[in-house]
């Protein structure tokens, strides 16, 4: 095995370019779990916590430029104004010492589908800034995840950063598990209001074989959010298109049964995460101003 | 490979470095510092707790590489950490610390916490031990590195905030709440002496 230690962008990306099979390495929260347990044993591993412009983030005008490296305590402590519904989700990784160490390059890198972040960015609106050393391209969040664990990478890319929409709503996001801490999702659910677009948008994890949207139910509750004049009557959402977007979201699940859940009770448990995250937003939609939801004053 | 780095505020180097080797390895079996434990080698149950440039993480999630010429705290070194952090508000590498000889022997000895006379221990540490929140100890220097890092961020902890700080260290004896007893004697105890 070989340890290649770049000390900028530009040699990670040529070091990439000249052993596509080396493994990048940032946290390593993922990566060393493999090592330890002779999982994987990779030719090089390609070490990127040198590069301190990865663990750097810009908030622009419309978007946040998240450094891949970032690690998750610092998306909770400085961006939750920004990224409310990345915040939560971060919040829920694992315990202190991984929140310290891994970031959403990592769990992009890795693209299981029980991880955190994906059902925020999903919500969120975000593009993978992925780059080699042929050049620079955004890919959107939908197109990113491919597979069971597998990305829309090339050998040769690196994730320099996503681009996250700013919020211009309420944001949340809800995880089923055993315990509070130290648990991998059964199922997740990320729900974002975008009053701006007067859009809804959604993200599920660990209940198909990739993160995915319910775009059948956010269409279903965009129309008929339109059609009552919710976003400026700031009524409270009736029960039965909560019921039936609940309803769209777990049958835009294909979910397996495993250890940690059955199939139908992740099902299940989305619908209710979905009812109970759409309430809980529309509720601090309603409370803000009802009318003109303020940019970036998420409650 | 062979690693540089700072270990206890002191400089030092381990060679033969596996380049899949993790943190714990090096400072377990080629610095011979046991005081990390091992107990599962995947982030679960914080007892190899170190502090990485000031951060708590998990030592075994750490490519030996990735701290080439970073500073690295552990439970050996943690009674001094806590003394010079009290004395000076830290300490600038190099110039104090504890050596690896001292960190090799460094051991937890009882002394009187009634007078605290002649105490080597940090008050986290002299806390788990009054507050009886020692049983089997392989979790023990785990939680006192990032029980300690939660004091220096929390003075004043609500249980929660120990709750939040301590959720990613099990413990199979305790039941934890003894070690929450600990946690807050030695917030109380910390509250005192300012
Ligand atoms: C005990 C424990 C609990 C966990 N709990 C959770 C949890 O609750 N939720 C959750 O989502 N995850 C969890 N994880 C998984 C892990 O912490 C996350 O996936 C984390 O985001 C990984 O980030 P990292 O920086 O540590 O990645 P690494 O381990 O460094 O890398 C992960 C993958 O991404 C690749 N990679 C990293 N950076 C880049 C880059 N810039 N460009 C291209 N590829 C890259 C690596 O090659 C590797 O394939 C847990 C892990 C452990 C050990
Ligand atoms: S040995 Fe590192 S977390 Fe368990
Ligand atoms: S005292 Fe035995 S594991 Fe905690």
């Amino acid at each position: 095995m070989d340890f290649l230690r770049p000390a900028s962008w530009e040699e990670a990306l040529a070091a990439k370019a000249e052993h596509p099979t080396a493994v990048p390495i940032a946290g390593g929260t993922d990566v060393m779990v493999e090592i330890n347990f002779d999982h994987r044993r990779p030719e090089y591993l390609l070490d990127l916590n040198r590069i301190g412009d990865l663990e750097e983030w810009e908030v622009g005008e419309e978007s946040v430029r998240l450094g891949a490296s970032v690690p998750y305590t610092k998306i909770m402590e400085h961006l939750r104004g920004e990224l409310p519904g990345l915040a939560l989700a971060s919040h829920t990784v694992a315990s202190p010492q991984i929140r310290n160490r891994g970031g959403v390059g990592g769990n992009l890198g890795t693209a299981s589908p029980a991880g955190d972040a994906h059902p925020a960015l999903l919500a969120a609106g975000a593009e993978v800034e992925a780059e080699s050393v042929r050049g620079s391209r955004l890919i959107p969040i939908d197109a990113f995840y491919t597979g069971v664990k597998r990305n829309a990478l090339a050998p040769d890319e690196l994730i320099r950063a996503v681009h996250i929409k700013k919020a211009d709503g309420p944001q949340q996001y809800s995880k089923v598990g055993t315990r509070n801490a130290m648990v991998i999702a059964v199922c997740a659910f990320g729900l974002a209001l975008h009053p701006e677009t007067r859009t809804v948008r959604t993200g599920i994890g660990s209940a198909a074989p990739t993160p995915v949207r319910a775009k059948a139910a956010e269409e279903f509750l965009n129309a008929a959010l339109e059609e009552g004049g919710f976003w400026d009557n700031g009524k409270i959402i009736t029960p039965s298109v909560a019921k039936q977007f609940a309803d769209l979201c777990a049958g835009a699940c294909n979910p397996i049964d495993d250890v940690r859940g059955t199939a139908s009770y992740r099902r299940h448990a989305v619908g209710v995460m979905a009812r109970r995250t759409l309430t809980w937003t529309w509720e601090s939609y309603r409370g803000t101003d009802g009318q003109t939801h303020q940019k970036g004053s998420v409650a | 490979m062979r690693v540089h780095f700072t270990v206890n505020g002191r400089p030092q180097e381990a060679d033969d470095v596996w380049e899949g080797e993790s943190l714990l390895y090096v400072l377990r079996e080629r610095l011979g510092l046991p005081g990390s434990k091992n107990a599962c080698e995947q982030g679960e149950c914080g007892s190899c707790t170190v502090r990485l440039d000031g951060l708590p993480v998990c030592s075994c999630l750490v490519a030996a590489g990735q701290v080439e010429g970073r500073e690295v705290v552990t439970v050996e070194g943690l009674a001094d950490f806590a003394k010079q952090r009290a004395e000076h508000g830290g300490c600038a590498s190099g110039a104090c610390g504890t050596s690896l000889q001292d960190a090799r022997e460094w051991a937890a000895e009882g002394h009187d916490s009634q007078t605290g006379e002649g105490t080597e221990l940090s008050p986290v540490q002299q806390a788990f031990i009054d507050a009886g929140a020692v049983q089997c100890g392989f979790c023990t220097p785990g939680l006192l590195v990032a029980a300690d890092e939660m004091l220096e961020r929390h003075p004043n902890p609500t249980d929660a905030d120990i709750r939040e700080a301590l959720s990613g260290n099990l413990c199979r004896c305790t039941g934890y709440e003894k070690i929450m007893d600990a946690v807050r004697l030695a917030a109380a105890r910390q509250g005192e002496a300012v």
